[in-house]
Protein backbone atom coordinates (compact mmCIF):
# COMPACT_ATOMS: atom_id res chain seq x y z
CA UNK A 1 0.00 0.00 0.00
CA UNK A 2 1.28 3.43 -0.87
CA UNK A 3 1.85 5.66 2.13
CA UNK A 4 2.49 9.36 1.79
CA UNK A 5 5.21 10.29 4.24
CA UNK A 6 6.78 13.43 5.57
CA UNK A 7 10.54 13.47 5.61
CA UNK A 8 12.86 15.81 7.48
CA UNK A 9 15.35 17.99 5.71
CA UNK A 10 17.83 20.55 6.99
CA UNK A 11 17.80 24.04 5.58
CA UNK A 12 20.06 27.00 6.32
CA UNK A 13 18.83 30.58 6.40
CA UNK A 14 21.89 32.06 4.65
CA UNK A 15 21.12 35.59 5.81
CA UNK A 16 21.00 34.64 9.47
CA UNK A 17 24.00 32.29 9.32
CA UNK A 18 27.27 33.76 10.59
CA UNK A 19 29.55 30.76 10.10
CA UNK A 20 29.84 29.67 13.75
CA UNK A 21 30.15 26.16 12.41
CA UNK A 22 28.65 24.33 15.38
CA UNK A 23 26.24 22.50 13.10
CA UNK A 24 29.03 20.93 11.06
CA UNK A 25 30.74 19.85 14.26
CA UNK A 26 27.59 18.25 15.62
CA UNK A 27 26.46 16.67 12.39
CA UNK A 28 29.40 16.07 10.04
CA UNK A 29 27.40 13.28 8.39
CA UNK A 30 25.13 15.86 6.74
CA UNK A 31 26.85 19.22 7.04
CA UNK A 32 30.22 20.30 5.64
CA UNK A 33 31.78 23.75 5.73
CA UNK A 34 32.86 25.70 2.65
CA UNK A 35 36.20 27.48 2.47
CA UNK A 36 34.70 30.49 4.29
CA UNK A 37 33.22 28.43 7.10
CA UNK A 38 29.59 28.44 5.98
CA UNK A 39 27.60 25.22 6.13
CA UNK A 40 26.88 23.19 3.02
CA UNK A 41 23.93 20.98 3.86
CA UNK A 42 23.45 17.69 2.08
CA UNK A 43 20.24 17.80 0.08
CA UNK A 44 19.11 14.55 1.63
CA UNK A 45 16.42 13.29 3.90
CA UNK A 46 17.70 13.23 7.49
CA UNK A 47 17.97 9.50 8.28
CA UNK A 48 16.12 8.36 11.44
CA UNK A 49 19.26 7.61 13.42
CA UNK A 50 20.48 11.23 12.92
CA UNK A 51 17.25 13.03 13.72
CA UNK A 52 18.13 13.65 17.37
CA UNK A 53 21.52 15.06 16.42
CA UNK A 54 19.91 17.22 13.75
CA UNK A 55 17.47 18.60 16.31
CA UNK A 56 20.37 19.38 18.60
CA UNK A 57 22.24 21.17 15.79
CA UNK A 58 19.15 23.25 15.12
CA UNK A 59 18.78 24.08 18.83
CA UNK A 60 22.44 24.94 19.33
CA UNK A 61 22.81 27.32 16.39
CA UNK A 62 23.66 30.67 17.98
CA UNK A 63 22.06 32.47 15.05
CA UNK A 64 18.95 30.28 14.85
CA UNK A 65 19.83 29.86 11.20
CA UNK A 66 19.39 26.11 10.88
CA UNK A 67 15.94 24.72 10.28
CA UNK A 68 14.58 21.22 10.23
CA UNK A 69 11.73 21.18 7.76
CA UNK A 70 9.05 18.62 7.10
CA UNK A 71 8.72 18.07 3.39
CA UNK A 72 6.51 15.61 1.54
CA UNK A 73 8.54 12.48 1.00
CA UNK A 74 8.42 9.86 -1.69
CA UNK A 75 5.48 7.56 -1.80
CA UNK A 76 6.50 4.07 -0.90
CA UNK B 1 26.42 53.11 -20.98
CA UNK B 2 23.10 52.92 -22.72
CA UNK B 3 22.90 55.51 -25.45
CA UNK B 4 19.18 56.00 -25.31
CA UNK B 5 18.11 58.58 -22.81
CA UNK B 6 14.67 57.91 -21.42
CA UNK B 7 13.48 61.21 -22.92
CA UNK B 8 14.27 60.55 -26.57
CA UNK B 9 12.24 58.66 -29.11
CA UNK B 10 12.96 54.96 -28.83
CA UNK B 11 13.53 54.60 -32.54
CA UNK B 12 14.17 57.00 -35.34
CA UNK B 13 11.05 57.94 -37.22
CA UNK B 14 8.96 59.31 -34.34
CA UNK B 15 7.24 61.67 -33.77
CA UNK B 16 4.54 61.24 -36.25
CA UNK B 17 5.52 57.64 -36.56
CA UNK B 18 6.62 56.04 -39.79
CA UNK B 19 3.02 55.99 -40.96
CA UNK B 20 2.97 59.75 -40.56
CA UNK B 21 -0.74 59.91 -39.80
CA UNK B 22 -2.53 60.48 -36.54
CA UNK B 23 -5.78 58.56 -36.49
CA UNK B 24 -8.68 60.51 -35.04
CA UNK B 25 -9.83 57.68 -32.87
CA UNK B 26 -9.46 53.95 -32.97
CA UNK B 27 -9.34 51.17 -30.47
CA UNK B 28 -8.27 48.61 -33.02
CA UNK B 29 -4.58 47.89 -33.12
CA UNK B 30 -3.10 46.19 -36.11
CA UNK B 31 0.48 45.09 -36.15
CA UNK B 32 2.19 46.62 -39.14
CA UNK B 33 2.82 50.30 -38.62
CA UNK B 34 6.55 50.33 -39.35
CA UNK B 35 8.23 49.80 -42.63
CA UNK B 36 9.78 46.55 -41.38
CA UNK B 37 7.79 43.69 -39.86
CA UNK B 38 8.55 44.46 -36.20
CA UNK B 39 5.34 44.86 -34.21
CA UNK B 40 4.68 47.95 -32.15
CA UNK B 41 2.16 47.46 -29.43
CA UNK B 42 3.48 49.05 -26.27
CA UNK B 43 4.96 52.08 -27.98
CA UNK B 44 2.25 52.42 -30.58
CA UNK B 45 0.69 55.65 -29.30
CA UNK B 46 4.11 57.24 -29.11
CA UNK B 47 5.04 56.23 -32.64
CA UNK B 48 1.68 57.36 -33.99
CA UNK B 49 1.42 60.69 -32.24
CA UNK B 50 4.83 61.53 -30.80
CA UNK B 51 3.07 62.24 -27.52
CA UNK B 52 2.68 60.34 -24.28
CA UNK B 53 -0.33 62.15 -22.83
CA UNK B 54 -3.76 60.74 -22.01
CA UNK B 55 -5.44 62.09 -25.17
CA UNK B 56 -2.83 60.48 -27.41
CA UNK B 57 -3.04 57.25 -25.42
CA UNK B 58 -6.84 57.07 -25.62
CA UNK B 59 -6.91 58.06 -29.29
CA UNK B 60 -4.82 55.00 -30.13
CA UNK B 61 -5.78 52.48 -27.46
CA UNK B 62 -9.25 53.58 -26.43
CA UNK B 63 -10.39 54.15 -22.87
CA UNK B 64 -9.60 52.01 -19.85
CA UNK B 65 -12.00 49.02 -19.79
CA UNK B 66 -12.73 48.96 -16.05
CA UNK B 67 -15.69 46.82 -14.93
CA UNK B 68 -19.12 48.18 -14.11
CA UNK B 69 -20.02 48.53 -10.44
CA UNK B 70 -22.08 45.34 -10.32
CA UNK B 71 -20.07 43.22 -12.72
CA UNK B 72 -18.96 40.59 -10.18
CA UNK B 73 -17.76 38.17 -12.83
CA UNK B 74 -15.26 40.62 -14.26
CA UNK B 75 -12.24 39.85 -12.02
CA UNK B 76 -12.45 36.17 -12.88
CA UNK B 77 -12.79 36.95 -16.58
CA UNK B 78 -9.74 39.21 -16.57
CA UNK B 79 -7.60 36.61 -14.81
CA UNK B 80 -8.86 33.98 -17.26
CA UNK B 81 -7.96 36.29 -20.14
CA UNK B 82 -4.43 36.75 -18.81
CA UNK B 83 -4.20 33.01 -18.25
CA UNK B 84 -5.24 32.15 -21.82
CA UNK B 85 -2.95 34.82 -23.23
CA UNK B 86 0.07 32.96 -21.86
CA UNK B 87 1.58 36.21 -20.64
CA UNK B 88 4.75 35.70 -18.63
CA UNK B 89 6.38 38.33 -16.42
CA UNK B 90 8.76 40.67 -18.22
CA UNK B 91 10.87 41.53 -15.18
CA UNK B 92 13.35 38.70 -15.54
CA UNK B 93 11.96 35.62 -13.83
CA UNK B 94 9.35 35.00 -16.56
CA UNK B 95 6.77 33.64 -14.13
CA UNK B 96 3.27 33.11 -15.60
CA UNK B 97 1.41 36.33 -14.74
CA UNK B 98 -1.98 34.65 -14.23
CA UNK B 99 -0.58 32.36 -11.50
CA UNK B 100 0.39 35.43 -9.49
CA UNK B 101 -3.07 36.89 -10.02
CA UNK B 102 -4.73 33.64 -8.93
CA UNK B 103 -2.82 33.66 -5.67
CA UNK B 104 -3.44 37.36 -5.08
CA UNK B 105 -7.19 37.09 -5.73
CA UNK B 106 -7.80 34.74 -2.84
CA UNK B 107 -5.44 36.57 -0.49
CA UNK B 108 -7.00 38.30 2.52
CA UNK B 109 -6.66 41.10 3.38
CA UNK B 110 -6.62 42.52 -0.15
CA UNK B 111 -3.07 42.83 -1.45
CA UNK B 112 -1.03 45.91 -2.22
CA UNK B 113 -0.05 46.06 -5.89
CA UNK B 114 3.57 47.10 -6.38
CA UNK B 115 4.47 48.14 -9.92
CA UNK B 116 8.14 47.25 -10.27
CA UNK B 117 9.97 49.78 -12.44
CA UNK B 118 13.17 49.64 -10.38
CA UNK B 119 15.24 48.43 -13.33
CA UNK B 120 18.41 47.83 -11.31
CA UNK B 121 20.00 46.07 -14.27
CA UNK B 122 22.52 48.61 -15.62
CA UNK B 123 22.24 47.38 -19.21
CA UNK B 124 18.45 47.72 -19.25
CA UNK B 125 16.43 50.86 -19.95
CA UNK B 126 13.14 49.34 -21.07
CA UNK B 127 11.00 50.21 -18.05
CA UNK B 128 12.29 53.79 -18.02
CA UNK B 129 11.56 54.13 -21.73
CA UNK B 130 8.13 52.58 -21.31
CA UNK B 131 7.18 54.87 -18.43
CA UNK B 132 8.43 57.92 -20.28
CA UNK B 133 6.67 57.09 -23.56
CA UNK B 134 3.62 55.03 -22.58
CA UNK B 135 2.95 55.77 -18.91
CA UNK B 136 -0.81 55.42 -19.37
CA UNK B 137 -0.50 51.87 -20.64
CA UNK B 138 1.40 50.86 -17.48
CA UNK B 139 -1.07 52.74 -15.28
CA UNK B 140 -4.03 51.15 -17.11
CA UNK B 141 -2.55 47.71 -16.48
CA UNK B 142 -2.05 48.55 -12.82
CA UNK B 143 -5.68 49.66 -12.44
CA UNK B 144 -6.97 46.53 -14.17
CA UNK B 145 -4.87 44.16 -12.09
CA UNK B 146 -5.68 46.06 -8.89
CA UNK B 147 -9.40 45.79 -9.68
CA UNK B 148 -9.10 42.09 -10.54
CA UNK B 149 -7.42 41.15 -7.26
CA UNK B 150 -9.24 43.66 -5.06
CA UNK B 151 -6.03 45.47 -4.21
CA UNK B 152 -6.09 47.92 -1.33
CA UNK B 153 -3.58 50.25 -2.94
CA UNK B 154 -1.07 50.72 -5.76
CA UNK B 155 2.53 51.83 -5.41
CA UNK B 156 4.76 52.54 -8.39
CA UNK B 157 8.38 51.81 -7.49
CA UNK B 158 11.12 53.67 -9.34
CA UNK B 159 14.76 53.91 -8.31
CA UNK B 160 15.23 56.85 -5.97
CA UNK B 161 17.98 58.25 -8.20
CA UNK B 162 15.54 58.38 -11.12
CA UNK B 163 12.66 60.09 -9.34
CA UNK B 164 13.47 63.43 -11.00
CA UNK B 165 12.79 61.62 -14.28
CA UNK B 166 9.42 60.43 -12.98
CA UNK B 167 7.81 63.81 -13.69
CA UNK B 168 6.23 62.37 -16.82
CA UNK B 169 4.57 59.65 -14.78
CA UNK B 170 3.45 62.19 -12.20
CA UNK B 171 1.96 64.32 -14.96
CA UNK B 172 0.20 61.24 -16.32
CA UNK B 173 -1.27 60.56 -12.88
CA UNK B 174 -2.45 64.17 -12.62
CA UNK B 175 -4.15 63.89 -16.02
CA UNK B 176 -5.91 60.71 -14.95
CA UNK B 177 -7.06 62.27 -11.70
CA UNK B 178 -8.49 65.27 -13.56
CA UNK B 179 -10.27 62.98 -16.02
CA UNK B 180 -11.47 60.58 -13.28
CA UNK B 181 -9.96 57.62 -15.10
CA UNK B 182 -8.74 55.66 -12.13
CA UNK B 183 -10.62 53.78 -9.47
CA UNK B 184 -7.57 53.67 -7.19
CA UNK B 185 -4.90 56.21 -6.34
CA UNK B 186 -1.29 55.45 -7.28
CA UNK B 187 1.63 56.51 -5.13
CA UNK B 188 5.10 56.87 -6.62
CA UNK B 189 7.87 55.72 -4.29
CA UNK B 190 11.65 55.65 -4.71
CA UNK B 191 13.64 52.90 -3.00
CA UNK B 192 17.44 53.15 -3.36
CA UNK B 193 18.37 52.14 -6.90
CA UNK B 194 20.82 49.35 -6.25
CA UNK B 195 21.39 46.37 -8.52
CA UNK B 196 19.30 44.06 -6.35
CA UNK B 197 16.87 46.45 -4.69
CA UNK B 198 14.24 45.65 -7.33
CA UNK B 199 14.36 41.96 -6.41
CA UNK B 200 10.84 41.13 -5.26
CA UNK B 201 11.56 40.39 -1.60
CA UNK B 202 13.95 43.37 -1.35
CA UNK B 203 11.29 45.68 -2.74
CA UNK B 204 8.66 44.40 -0.34
CA UNK B 205 11.10 44.69 2.57
CA UNK B 206 11.69 48.35 1.70
CA UNK B 207 7.98 49.06 1.23
CA UNK B 208 7.40 47.64 4.70
CA UNK B 209 9.82 50.14 6.22
CA UNK B 210 12.91 47.93 6.10
CA UNK B 211 16.02 47.78 3.96
CA UNK B 212 15.90 47.26 0.20
CA UNK B 213 17.66 43.92 0.55
CA UNK B 214 16.39 40.42 -0.23
CA UNK B 215 14.85 38.49 2.64
CA UNK B 216 14.82 34.79 3.45
CA UNK B 217 11.61 32.88 2.90
CA UNK B 218 11.04 29.40 4.18
CA UNK B 219 9.75 28.48 0.73
CA UNK B 220 9.15 30.25 -2.55
CA UNK B 221 5.45 29.60 -2.01
CA UNK B 222 5.43 31.78 1.09
CA UNK B 223 3.71 35.01 0.06
CA UNK B 224 5.52 38.31 0.49
CA UNK B 225 3.72 40.49 3.01
CA UNK B 226 3.87 43.82 4.79
CA UNK B 227 2.44 43.44 8.30
CA UNK B 228 0.47 40.40 7.12
CA UNK B 229 -0.90 42.20 4.07
CA UNK B 230 0.19 40.38 0.90
CA UNK B 231 2.04 42.31 -1.77
CA UNK B 232 1.59 41.52 -5.45
CA UNK B 233 4.64 42.61 -7.45
CA UNK B 234 4.40 43.00 -11.21
CA UNK B 235 6.94 44.41 -13.61
CA UNK B 236 5.84 47.64 -15.35
CA UNK B 237 6.02 46.12 -18.84
CA UNK B 238 3.98 43.10 -17.77
CA UNK B 239 1.16 45.41 -16.67
CA UNK B 240 1.27 47.30 -19.96
CA UNK B 241 0.69 43.98 -21.76
CA UNK B 242 -2.26 43.28 -19.45
CA UNK B 243 -3.75 46.64 -20.47
CA UNK B 244 -3.56 45.57 -24.13
CA UNK B 245 -4.83 42.03 -23.55
CA UNK B 246 -7.87 43.43 -21.69
CA UNK B 247 -8.68 45.57 -24.74
CA UNK B 248 -7.83 43.33 -27.65
CA UNK B 249 -8.17 39.80 -26.29
CA UNK B 250 -6.22 36.60 -26.46
CA UNK B 251 -6.12 35.83 -30.22
CA UNK B 252 -4.75 39.31 -30.86
CA UNK B 253 -2.06 38.89 -28.20
CA UNK B 254 -1.10 35.45 -29.44
CA UNK B 255 -0.91 36.55 -33.07
CA UNK B 256 2.74 37.40 -32.47
CA UNK B 257 5.47 35.24 -30.94
CA UNK B 258 5.73 31.48 -30.38
CA UNK B 259 2.72 29.65 -28.86
CA UNK B 260 4.56 28.88 -25.61
CA UNK B 261 5.71 32.49 -25.09
CA UNK B 262 3.46 34.76 -27.12
CA UNK B 263 3.49 38.52 -27.53
CA UNK B 264 6.07 41.20 -27.86
CA UNK B 265 8.70 42.31 -25.41
CA UNK B 266 10.96 45.27 -24.95
CA UNK B 267 14.68 44.70 -25.30
CA UNK B 268 17.56 47.04 -24.59
CA UNK B 269 20.36 46.71 -27.12
CA UNK B 270 23.81 48.16 -26.49
CA UNK B 271 27.47 47.45 -27.13
CA UNK B 272 29.08 47.77 -30.53
CA UNK B 273 26.00 49.09 -32.35
CA UNK B 274 25.25 52.41 -34.00
CA UNK B 275 21.68 52.57 -32.66
CA UNK B 276 21.74 51.46 -29.04
CA UNK B 277 18.46 51.69 -27.19
CA UNK B 278 15.11 50.06 -26.56
CA UNK B 279 13.28 48.11 -29.25
CA UNK B 280 9.98 46.29 -29.15
CA UNK B 281 10.30 42.88 -30.75
CA UNK B 282 8.11 39.86 -31.28
CA UNK B 283 9.25 37.12 -28.93
CA UNK B 284 11.00 34.55 -31.06
CA UNK B 285 12.82 37.10 -33.21
CA UNK B 286 16.35 35.80 -33.87
CA UNK B 287 18.95 37.56 -31.70
CA UNK B 288 20.94 38.25 -34.87
CA UNK B 289 18.14 40.28 -36.43
CA UNK B 290 17.58 42.31 -33.25
CA UNK B 291 21.29 43.15 -33.21
CA UNK B 292 21.10 43.76 -36.96
CA UNK B 293 18.32 46.35 -36.45
CA UNK B 294 20.61 48.21 -34.08
CA UNK B 295 23.23 48.35 -36.83
CA UNK B 296 26.48 46.78 -35.58
CA UNK B 297 29.55 48.87 -36.24
CA UNK B 298 32.04 46.02 -35.89
CA UNK B 299 32.12 42.26 -36.19
CA UNK B 300 30.21 40.81 -33.22
CA UNK B 301 31.98 37.92 -31.47
CA UNK B 302 29.32 37.29 -28.81
CA UNK B 303 26.21 38.82 -27.27
CA UNK B 304 25.48 39.09 -23.57
CA UNK B 305 21.86 37.97 -23.24
CA UNK B 306 19.56 38.70 -20.28
CA UNK B 307 21.63 41.09 -18.21
CA UNK B 308 24.77 41.25 -16.11
CA UNK B 309 23.74 38.02 -14.44
CA UNK B 310 23.02 36.58 -17.88
CA UNK B 311 24.74 34.45 -20.47
CA UNK B 312 27.25 35.03 -23.25
CA UNK B 313 25.96 33.66 -26.55
CA UNK B 314 28.65 33.15 -29.22
CA UNK B 315 28.32 34.54 -32.75
CA UNK B 316 27.53 31.08 -34.12
CA UNK B 317 24.37 30.82 -32.01
CA UNK B 318 22.98 34.27 -32.79
CA UNK B 319 20.28 32.87 -35.11
CA UNK B 320 18.68 31.53 -31.90
CA UNK B 321 15.17 32.99 -31.40
CA UNK B 322 14.88 35.40 -28.49
CA UNK B 323 12.28 33.40 -26.54
CA UNK B 324 12.45 31.50 -23.25
CA UNK B 325 12.36 27.94 -24.62
CA UNK B 326 14.90 28.52 -27.41
CA UNK B 327 17.25 30.36 -25.08
CA UNK B 328 16.91 27.69 -22.39
CA UNK B 329 18.10 25.14 -24.94
CA UNK B 330 21.41 27.01 -25.24
CA UNK B 331 21.76 27.66 -21.51
CA UNK B 332 20.51 31.26 -21.60
CA UNK B 333 17.28 33.07 -20.79
CA UNK B 334 15.52 36.28 -21.73
CA UNK B 335 16.19 37.89 -18.34
CA UNK B 336 15.34 41.57 -18.40
CA UNK B 337 15.55 41.71 -22.21
CA UNK B 338 19.16 42.84 -22.37
CA UNK B 339 21.36 42.31 -25.43
CA UNK B 340 24.93 43.62 -25.44
CA UNK B 341 27.00 43.10 -28.59
CA UNK B 342 30.68 42.46 -27.94
CA UNK B 343 33.02 43.43 -30.79
CA UNK B 344 35.64 40.95 -32.00
CA UNK B 345 38.41 43.34 -30.94
CA UNK B 346 37.39 43.35 -27.26
CA UNK B 347 38.31 40.64 -24.76
CA UNK B 348 35.36 38.71 -23.37
CA UNK B 349 37.28 37.64 -20.27
CA UNK B 350 38.33 41.18 -19.38
CA UNK B 351 34.75 42.40 -19.89
CA UNK B 352 33.34 39.57 -17.78
CA UNK B 353 35.91 40.14 -15.02
CA UNK B 354 34.75 43.76 -14.80
CA UNK B 355 31.12 42.66 -14.52
CA UNK B 356 31.96 39.99 -11.95
CA UNK B 357 33.73 42.60 -9.84
CA UNK B 358 30.70 44.85 -10.07
CA UNK B 359 28.28 42.04 -9.18
CA UNK B 360 30.45 41.05 -6.21
CA UNK B 361 30.27 44.60 -4.86
CA UNK B 362 26.56 44.91 -5.56
CA UNK B 363 25.53 41.99 -3.38
CA UNK B 364 23.58 42.89 -0.27
CA UNK B 365 26.38 41.45 1.86
CA UNK B 366 23.96 39.28 3.80
CA UNK B 367 24.76 35.69 2.84
CA UNK B 368 28.24 34.32 3.50
CA UNK B 369 28.72 32.35 0.27
CA UNK B 370 27.85 35.45 -1.80
CA UNK B 371 29.67 37.94 0.45
CA UNK B 372 32.92 35.96 0.37
CA UNK B 373 32.47 33.86 -2.75
CA UNK B 374 31.67 36.49 -5.37
CA UNK B 375 34.73 38.68 -4.59
CA UNK B 376 36.91 35.53 -4.65
CA UNK B 377 35.44 34.50 -8.01
CA UNK B 378 35.87 38.03 -9.39
CA UNK B 379 39.50 38.10 -8.22
CA UNK B 380 40.21 34.69 -9.77
CA UNK B 381 38.67 35.74 -13.08
CA UNK B 382 40.49 39.09 -13.06
CA UNK B 383 43.85 37.41 -12.51
CA UNK B 384 43.05 34.92 -15.27
CA UNK B 385 41.88 37.66 -17.65
CA UNK B 386 44.99 39.72 -17.13
CA UNK B 387 47.36 36.81 -17.41
CA UNK B 388 48.79 36.78 -13.89
CA UNK B 389 46.80 33.85 -12.55
CA UNK B 390 48.70 30.96 -10.99
CA UNK B 391 48.44 27.46 -12.41
CA UNK B 392 45.49 26.55 -10.19
CA UNK B 393 43.33 29.56 -10.94
CA UNK B 394 40.96 27.83 -13.33
CA UNK B 395 40.36 24.84 -11.05
CA UNK B 396 39.88 27.14 -8.07
CA UNK B 397 37.43 29.28 -10.01
CA UNK B 398 35.37 26.25 -11.01
CA UNK B 399 35.36 24.94 -7.45
CA UNK B 400 34.30 28.29 -6.01
CA UNK B 401 31.50 28.70 -8.52
CA UNK B 402 30.16 25.33 -7.40
CA UNK B 403 30.41 26.49 -3.78
CA UNK B 404 28.39 29.67 -4.41
CA UNK B 405 25.73 28.60 -6.90
CA UNK B 406 22.30 28.37 -5.31
CA UNK B 407 23.47 29.23 -1.80
CA UNK B 408 22.07 32.73 -1.35
CA UNK B 409 18.70 33.88 -0.09
CA UNK B 410 18.17 35.39 -3.55
CA UNK B 411 19.42 34.48 -7.04
CA UNK B 412 22.14 37.14 -7.15
CA UNK B 413 25.07 34.73 -6.69
CA UNK B 414 23.51 32.32 -9.20
CA UNK B 415 23.44 35.07 -11.84
CA UNK B 416 27.09 35.95 -11.27
CA UNK B 417 28.10 32.30 -11.53
CA UNK B 418 26.04 31.83 -14.66
CA UNK B 419 27.76 34.81 -16.28
CA UNK B 420 31.28 33.60 -15.44
CA UNK B 421 30.54 30.00 -16.46
CA UNK B 422 29.25 31.16 -19.83
CA UNK B 423 32.35 33.31 -20.32
CA UNK B 424 34.65 30.36 -19.65
CA UNK B 425 32.66 28.33 -22.16
CA UNK B 426 32.23 30.90 -24.93
CA UNK B 427 35.69 32.42 -24.64
CA UNK B 428 37.40 29.05 -24.08
CA UNK B 429 40.20 29.82 -26.56
CA UNK B 430 40.94 33.05 -24.71
CA UNK B 431 40.98 31.15 -21.42
CA UNK B 432 43.69 28.84 -22.76
CA UNK B 433 45.78 31.71 -24.11
CA UNK B 434 45.38 33.89 -21.03
CA UNK B 435 46.15 30.99 -18.70
CA UNK B 436 49.37 30.41 -20.63
CA UNK B 437 50.27 34.06 -20.08
CA UNK B 438 50.07 35.12 -23.74
CA UNK B 439 49.39 38.83 -24.21
CA UNK B 440 45.85 39.70 -25.33
CA UNK B 441 45.30 42.65 -27.66
CA UNK B 442 41.69 42.95 -26.44
CA UNK B 443 42.87 44.07 -23.01
CA UNK B 444 43.55 47.55 -24.35
CA UNK B 445 40.07 47.85 -25.90
CA UNK B 446 37.90 50.53 -24.29
CA UNK B 447 35.30 48.95 -21.98
CA UNK B 448 32.18 47.72 -23.77
CA UNK B 449 30.43 47.01 -20.48
CA UNK B 450 31.26 49.70 -17.97
CA UNK B 451 29.05 49.54 -14.89
CA UNK B 452 29.04 52.65 -12.75
CA UNK B 453 30.70 52.56 -9.38
CA UNK B 454 28.67 51.20 -6.54
CA UNK B 455 27.59 52.67 -3.23
CA UNK B 456 28.73 51.22 0.08
CA UNK B 457 26.93 48.53 2.02
CA UNK B 458 26.14 50.51 5.18
CA UNK B 459 22.60 49.85 6.32
CA UNK B 460 21.30 53.39 5.89
CA UNK B 461 22.18 53.22 2.19
CA UNK B 462 19.73 50.35 1.75
CA UNK B 463 17.00 52.51 3.23
CA UNK B 464 17.78 56.00 2.01
CA UNK B 465 20.25 55.53 -0.82
CA UNK B 466 23.81 56.85 -1.14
Amino acid sequence: MAIRTLTLRLRVDPIACDAFGYCAELLPELIALDEWGYPVVADLEVPPHLVDLARRAVRDCPRRALHLEKVPGRTR
Amino acid sequence: MIGLAAGGPPRPGAPGGPSGSVPATTAVVDDAPRTDAAPTRLLRAWYRTGRADLAAHESVHGTLPLPGRHDHGWPGRLVELVHSSGLAGRGGAGFPSARKLDAARVARPGPILAVNAMEGEPASAKDQVLLAHAPHLVLDGAQLVAAAVGASGIVLCMAHERLPGSLGVQAALDERRAAHVDARAVEIVGPPGRYISGEESALVSWLGGGFARPTFRASKATPLTIRRRPVLVHNAETLAHVALIARHGVPWFRAVGPPDSPGTCLVTVSGTVRLPGVQEIALGTPIASVIGDADPVAEVQAVLVGGYGGTWVPAGLLPTPFAPASLRAIGADTGAGVLVALPRAACGLVETARLATYLAAEGAGQCGPCLHGLPAIAADLTSLAHGYGDGDVLARLQHRMGAVDGRGACRHPDGAVRLVRSALRVFADDVTRHAAGHPCPGRAHSPVLAPAGHAGREEHRWRYGP
